[in-house]
């Protein structure tokens, strides 16, 4: 639940004018002073051009989406007016450059705030509107600006001391015009005893990577998984984690598993076009029993797709990823936070079952950014490398693939002394010797396949088991998967507002699944609504499959845009009306 | 680690596992040539990675007393590469066939060369697709008739050698398999080269490709080492690599040795040793400077 302040504003204009810079000014200066925030950046595939978008959504309390309603709208141009102005509704403002902007009608209740830029600043260039905005937006939560010196002090301090004082003028000039001249906001940005920390999703995922010891790290660049890579390659020397820029995705994963193969813990990210090019490797990391994990940052597909949109649309694609029939390990991260967690979660399985992991983030997790309490980074998670041979010995017959009651072979790394061994894409017996070209032999194929298959008899012992949260009665089962975590979180406070009760069940945990709980709990619903941001229902169809379960209301989206909480509380009370069985939101906010 | 193991032969090299090569297979003296070799370096079966991709002559790990990954058709050099950052203490030979390295993992080919990572690569080269019964591969001669091209390769064939000397690579060689001696001097060199080194080895495939046998090259084969080349000299190097016809050219065509490779330039492995080996741990002072740089 959103704390007693709740505030949102957003930030337009064209890649190219700087809009990263105000919003990071804003959100360090909000968790400074102990505020939690959501921020969503719609943008496109272009680097001049077009239009962006950052919705950043501060409360005083925890927020998990950022939101169905502005308060403040910042317009770096004409564009973002037009687009964003009439949506704007009673007590908010829209701050603007005069010079070059003009307002248009907006609705009853909407305070215009235009700045002449040029004559305020006293300078002509194009830049500064962003700081004017800045410092009026401070002066309209009510802010001493001292606050906000502080931060522009700490931002720009490397680039010297005049370029402090430009900014800290530029600053005072629109935070003193917009006390002059706009009604402030009638609550004050509060503060709480605890500074916040800030991270993006992807950053999340990098550091998660990082707890879990990984030592090895490549990426080809694809939008929207990059920003592990940055931070990878920012961190590589201080953590000493090797990372490679390859020349393909192929490459990417095959080096990946090689670097896995000799003992280190080895990741890489990539986005669903790059995850097509490595899912041959991900049959190969199965038969050859390397633990390797993937990430899959999902956008708007199919082939280039939407490039800067958000999609879950890559669940069967992981399921079905390489030829053939054999284990793996599909997890799909509810948060930024909980990929954090997940990811050290999710080698610990690997290096156990020693197959392939693959995680499914989503742009909405992965670039987003999110205020983070610097206590929940805890970076020593428990490490389990499984059954690893890493000391010299005599082998005494060491077979590599021996068939144990748990189908798990130790598994002597390359180097060690006494253990050596090869291993086989084709099928091999225990000692890794091929048994798929000379003398196939059925007996020995049965028994590997049933090896691999074994190891994961136990695994839904070590993944908790989804949970129903909310009233056991309630009127409506809302059930989610990953990234919709946060936003049917919400719909439910807002369904609560009208009188209507729900409950939540989101699954994060794909393979293995827990088919014998999830029937539990849909078999006790009133209501079950699946709610997911595809076209076809690619989780309904997964859980079909697990459960044999029919649920016939579903909530879907698919026009790149992530669900805002009130899309889901719409669906619902469609649904109960009985006027829609799957219900389609429409995305009002054009981006 | 390495407890005062004695001097290992050639024999000592053997897996125990018969190769399932056609008799007559040029692959037969290659594995015999690398086994030589690891033999003459004094290196212990443990020590040495052998990764290869799909196809006859990538059965060879099968074949020879070391770690062995016989992974992904065309792959071989991506998991090598990452094998060796993972733990460049291990000696890393990629091994495979000309369909294999230089068609479908021809990519990996181009940039492992320019990185100029401390690996050996050994080509069995037989201009053929073998293991699918005969097809052209990219080193198919212009006119030759297979299955896949009844009427005759309309494509020209490319040459390894100049692509590896142009991409970067710091070792290049060729072999003919049919002479083993020359054939193990010249893995030899290539694995004791800090860098990136290809062995191209001619390996002639005595059932799909009936054209380049062993007769086709005892008649051609002709050692640079007996004709002054000076393997210094790239552009040297590439002329020589160029020449085909009534004499081929095998040896050591380009070395450089003041050449960094991407281990020596790699900053996060010059302390600590081999990645593999490391403490997973993140220390409370690394943490600290990550957390700070997010408030």
């Amino acid at each position: 639940m959103a704390g007693s302040f709740d505030f949102a504003l957003a930030i337009g204009g064209e890649a190219g004018q700087g809009i990263a810079t105000p919003g990071n000014i804003l959100t360090r200066l909000f968790i400074r002073r102990g505020l939690y925030f959501n921020a969503y950046n719609a943008y496109q595939s272009i680097v001049r051009g077009g239009h962006i978008f950052l919705t950043v959504r501060i409360s005083d309390a925890p927020v998990y989406t950022h939101g169905d309603k502005l308060d403040l709208l910042l317009c770096l141009n004409q564009d973002t007016m037009d687009r964003h102005l009439g949506l704007m509704g009673e007590g908010t403002r829209a701050i603007f450059n005069s010079d070059s902007i003009n307002p248009g009608n907006p609705r009853q209740g909407v305070e215009l705030c235009p700045i002449p830029v040029g004559q305020v600043s006293g300078s002509r260039n194009r830049l500064v509107q962003n700081t004017i905005a800045v410092g009026a937006t401070c002066a309209l939560l009510q802010l001493d600006f001292g606050i906000l010196q502080g931060s522009l002090e700490a931002r720009f301090a490397r680039q010297g001391q005049s370029v402090v004082d430009e900014n800290v003028g530029v600053a005072r000039a629109g935070y003193e015009y917009a006390q002059q001249n706009f009604t402030p906001y009638p609550l004050a940005l509060p503060e709480t005893d605890r500074p916040q920390a800030q991270w993006m999703g992807n950053e999340a995922i990098a550091m998660g990577a990082a707890a879990a010891g990984v030592k090895f790290y490549a990426a080809y660049p694809m939008s929207p998984s990059t920003g592990v890579l940055h931070w990878m390659a920012q961190n590589a020397r201080d953590l000493g984690i090797m990372v490679r820029q390859v020349e393909d995705e192929i490459g990417v994963a095959n080096m990946v598993m090689g670097a896995a193969h000799a003992g280190a813990r080895a990741m890489c990210s990539t986005s669903g076009g790059g995850f097509a090019l490595m899912t041959e490797a991900v049959g190969a990391a199965s038969m050859m029993e390397i633990p390797v994990v993937m990430v899959d940052v999902q956008r708007a597909g199919p082939s280039t797709g939407v490039p800067t949109k958000t999609e879950q649309g890559d669940l069967w694609q992981t399921l079905g990823a390489s030829q053939g029939d054999f284990p793996r390990l599909i997890v799909a991260p509810t948060s930024a936070l909980d990929a954090f967690h997940t990811i050290p979660e999710m080698f610990n399985l690997v290096d156990h079952y020693q197959c392939p992991g693959l995680v499914l983030s989503d742009l909405l997790i992965s670039e987003g950014t999110f205020s983070v309490d610097p206590d929940d980074i805890d970076m020593s998670p428990e490490i389990n490398r499984g059954k690893i041979i890493t000391e010299a010995g005599t082998g005494n017959g060491y077979q590599r693939y021996k068939d144990t009651e748990d189908g798990i072979s130790p598994r002597a790394i390359p180097g060690t002394e006494g253990y050596v061994h090869v291993v086989a894409t084709d099928e091999h017996d225990e000692d890794g010797g091929l048994i798929s070209d000379e003398y196939t032999n059925p007996y020995k194929r049965r028994a590997m396949v049933e090896k691999r298959a074994r190891k994961l008899n136990d695994a839904l012992d070590r993944v908790p088991a989804p949970a129903l949260v909310g009233p056991a009665d309630a009127d409506v089962t809302l059930i989610g998967w990953g990234s919709t975590q946060g936003a049917i979180k919400e719909a439910i406070e807002q369904l609560a507002a009208d009188g209507v009760t729900a409950n939540h069940l989101q699954i994060k945990w794909i393979v293995p699944f827990h088919a014998d709980v999830v029937t539990g709990i849909v078999n006790a619903a009133k209501k079950p609504i699946i709610v997911e941001n595809n076209y076809s229902g690619q989780f309904y169809r997964y859980l079909r499959s697990e459960t044999g379960l029919t649920i016939d209301s579903h909530i879907r989206k698919y026009d790149g845009e992530p669900f805002m909480p009130h899309h889901i509380a719409n669906g619902a009370r469609e649904i109960l009306a009985g006027t829609a069985d799957v219900f389609v939101p429409y995305q009002e906010v054009n981006v | 680690m390495t407890t005062g193991s004695a001097q290992l032969t050639a024999a000592n090299f053997r897996s125990g596992i018969n190769p399932d090569w056609c008799p007559g297979c040029g692959d037969f003296g290659v594995l015999n040539s690398l086994q030589r070799a690891c033999a003459e370096l004094g290196l212990q079966p443990h020590q040495i990675l052998t990764v290869s991709g799909i196809g006859c002559s990538s059965n060879l790990p099968g074949y020879i007393n070391a770690y062995g990954a016989h992974t992904l058709h065309g792959r071989s050099l991506a998991v090598a590469t990452g094998a060796k950052l993972a733990n460049h203490d291990l000696t890393d030979v990629a091994t495979r066939g000309d369909g294999d390295g230089y068609g479908i993992g021809g990519n990996h080919f181009t940039h492992t060369a320019r990185r100029n990572i401390d690996i050996t690569y050994i080509v069995m080269n037989n201009q053929i697709y073998g293991l699918t019964t005969g097809q052209i591969s990219p080193t198919s001669r212009l006119g030759m008739k297979t299955k896949s091209t009844p009427f005759g390769n309309v494509e020209t064939p490319l040459n390894p050698l100049t692509q590896a000397i142009m991409n970067g690579a710091t070792y290049v060689a060729r072999a003919y398999s049919g002479d083993i001696r020359h054939t193990t001097a010249l893995i030899r060199g290539a694995i004791e080269h800090k860098g990136f080194a290809l062995v191209d080895v001619f390996s002639p495939c005595v059932t799909f490709n009936l054209d380049n046998s062993h007769d086709f090259f005892k008649q051609r084969v002709s050692k640079l080492e007996e004709q002054g080349h000076d393997p210094r000299d790239w552009k040297a190097a590439c002329e020589r690599a160029m020449e085909w016809g009534d004499t081929i050219n095998i040896g050591l065509f380009f070395q450089g040795d003041d050449i960094e490779t991407l281990g020596q330039r790699e900053p996060v492995l010059e302390k600590g040793g081999p990645i593999a080996h490391r403490d997973l741990a993140v220390t409370d002072e690394q943490r600290e400077k990550i957390v700070r740089r997010m408030m």
